[in-house]
């Protein structure tokens, strides 16, 4: 939003531009940030679903925050959150530099590599179902005892199934991010590196990824917002089981609101969701100096 | 379908070169680490893609006896069958309805808000609408599900498509606003100006002129917008009630519900379901996956 340089005030000509965005205004005011709001809203109330919906102040705010599941919901979470980040990354960085090589069998793997990113988290959850089932599964069929367990019917397991099967889905989009940073990185450095004598992991070390540095910062946003919204998988793999092992915060709302008829503390949890995504932004994009979204800002 | 068959194949032959190649000496250096790690991945990311494709061949009743790993010797279309006649077109109409139904008015309103926030970026009202556009990148759908179920209730539109589409596109617009103003913006201003000479108005200039020119960028955010609503679950879960206005996703989680113990059926409707999006991924691929990345990597 910055440049405002000189300009020469021509209104007129214009004037039937803000016609032109209106009906996507409308559309997006309608269904998203109404919603937004409305959540806050709902929030100091009570309902059921079905019926009507009555204004209780902080009766459901008092519930959830007294309500031990929260503390777990919010634990959890931050685990998938933090464990996800920390499988995801270094393994994206990896491949995407690999995938910037211009050697033809790169890209003729980069094309099995990215075929995840075009199914949906249900099917994937399903296939890894069926794939992980103790009794009919891949480890059953080959009868090899390590990978017959029951993987998702003990906490710990089931907590790193989802990990695997996260990585799995997200990996291909974050190393095509990193592709796309490392092609963008300019060869003279290398160049420059290689006449003193600096070895590939040097290189690596000291020009790769101090200048992924904005690619980290966008990618790390994305993987760390985007893991609190993770619900179609968890949904579907484990339901937030066995017991509560797998409940992240989307699947809590979604069970108090949609299952427990709840509307009331599941719009509270939804806010906390909105304030927690909000808040690991801001911080995110305040370590990095600026992220994707201050660039097109800035771009504007 | 026999492409991803043979290429899936690959992992374990390759694998197995990795032995010779490694213990040469590299006349060039080479990235041990990064080759080590793709070839790894791609079993990682084959072996269960393999797996679901030739067990969804297999008889069910062969299934529990045969090596998971080696394609069945006497393939079989009846778990396919089983599949389509559980109503499975009906889904797969369903999910066209909703994703042609959300992605072109998503598209057309996108570009519309897009060309008048390029073009008329002077003026208060389109920079505040880009600000609020810029926010709403940040909303999760899934913080917002409640009132939006509130809405399509008070709406009258529970239990039907139409529920599905109007927040699939207010969920689409920021994306598609943001990268398509990026494209509209490298159009020449002078283009813009002799347009105005002509005695063109917005609405032709916009048309004729900034259309045809980002058409990439428009293919480009259309295939990322389809992509994620193909994909949808959640507003399908929430938002609807009669088998048959289940889209794909929601019809997969049924159907494993219902068939949960016939392994083989259950995979037949995830390669079906996800079938249409892979042969378009083999003919578009460049713009699918720059379609992802568009509003990331400029």
């Amino acid at each position: 939003m910055s440049a405002l340089p000189g300009t020469t005030r021509r209104r007129r000509p214009h004037s039937a531009l803000p016609w032109l965005a209106t009906p996507a205004l409308v559309l997006f005011v309608g269904f998203a940030v109404v919603p937004l709001v409305g959540v806050f809203a709902l929030s100091f109330t009570t309902w059921d679903g079905i019926g009507t919906i009555r204004a209780t102040g902080l009766t459901s705010w008092r519930k959830v925050l007294t309500d031990p599941g929260l503390t777990h919901a919010l634990w959890v979470t931050f685990l998938v959150m933090a464990v996800s980040w920390a499988v995801q990354t270094p393994l994206s960085i990896l491949l995407g530099t690999f995938l910037a090589g211009r050697q033809r069998y790169r890209a003729v793997l980069g094309v099995v590599y990215f075929i995840p990113l075009m199914l949906s988290s249900a099917a994937i959850a399903l296939a890894y179902k069926a794939l992980l089932d103790p009794n009919f599964g891949l480890g059953a069929g080959l009868d090899i005892q390590a990978l017959s367990r029951d993987w998702l019917g003990r906490p710990g397991l089931a907590f790193g199934v989802v990990i695997f099967v996260v990585s799995w889905q997200f990996i291909p989009f974050h190393s095509l991010i990193y592709q796309g940073g490392v092609q963008q990185i300019p060869k003279s450095l290398y160049e420059a590196a290689q006449l003193d004598g600096a070895g590939r992991v040097r290189q690596f070390f000291s020009i790769t990824l101090p200048q992924l540095k904005y690619t980290i910062i966008t990618s790390s946003t994305l993987m760390v917002v985007g893991s609190l919204t993770f619900f179609d998988l968890i949904f579907i793999l484990t339901e937030g089981g066995p017991g509560d092992a797998t409940r992240v915060l989307a699947l809590d709302m979604y069970k108090r609101g949609f299952q427990a008829s709840l509307m009331g503390p599941a719009s509270v949890i939804a806010v906390i969701l909105v304030l927690v995504g909000l808040g690991l932004a801001l911080l995110l994009r305040r370590l990095g100096g600026r992220n994707a979204g201050a660039s097109q800002l800035e771009g504007a | 379908m026999t492409t991803t068959l043979t290429k899936t194949r690959r992992p374990q032959k390759v694998t197995h070169d990795e032995g010779p190649r490694r213990s040469r000496p590299a006349t060039r250096r080479r990235n041990w680490l990064g080759g080590l790690a793709g070839w790894l991945w791609l079993a990682v990311v084959a072996v269960p893609l393999y797996w679901t494709l030739i067990t969804s061949f297999k008889a069910r009743s062969r299934y529990y006896a045969s090596n998971p790993l080696v394609p069945s010797t006497d393939p079989t279309l009846e778990n396919y069958r089983l599949v389509i006649e559980s109503d499975f077109l009906q889904y797969f109409l369903n999910s066209v309805v909703v994703t042609v139904g959300a992605v072109v008015p998503a598209v057309v309103v996108s570009f519309m808000a897009a060309y008048a926030i390029v073009r008329g970026w002077r003026m208060r009202v389109l920079l505040a609408m880009n600000g609020l556009f810029l926010m709403g990148l940040a909303i999760p759908l899934q913080a917002t599900i409640i009132p939006v179920y509130l809405i399509i209730i008070k709406l009258h539109l529970y239990d039907s498509l139409p529920a599905l589409i109007l927040p699939s596109i207010a969920f689409a617009i920021p994306l598609s606003v943001l990268v398509l103003a990026n494209f509209i913006r490298d159009v020449p201003k002078e283009l813009f100006d002799s347009m105005r000479v002509d005695g063109a108005n917005e609405w032709t200039t916009l048309w004729r002129l900034a259309a045809p020119l980002t058409r990439p960028a428009i293919l480009t955010v259309s295939i990322f917008n389809a992509l994620t609503i193909w994909n949808g679950f959640l507003l399908p879960l929430v938002l609807t009630q009669s088998p048959d206005r289940r889209t794909l996703p929601l019809a997969l989680w049924t159907f494993q519900g219902q068939y949960g113990v016939n392994v083989p059926a259950v995979l037949a409707a995830v390669v079906l379901t996800t079938l249409p999006v892979l042969v378009l991924y083999a003919f578009g691929r460049r713009q699918l996956l720059s379609g992802l990345t568009a509003g990331f990597s400029r």
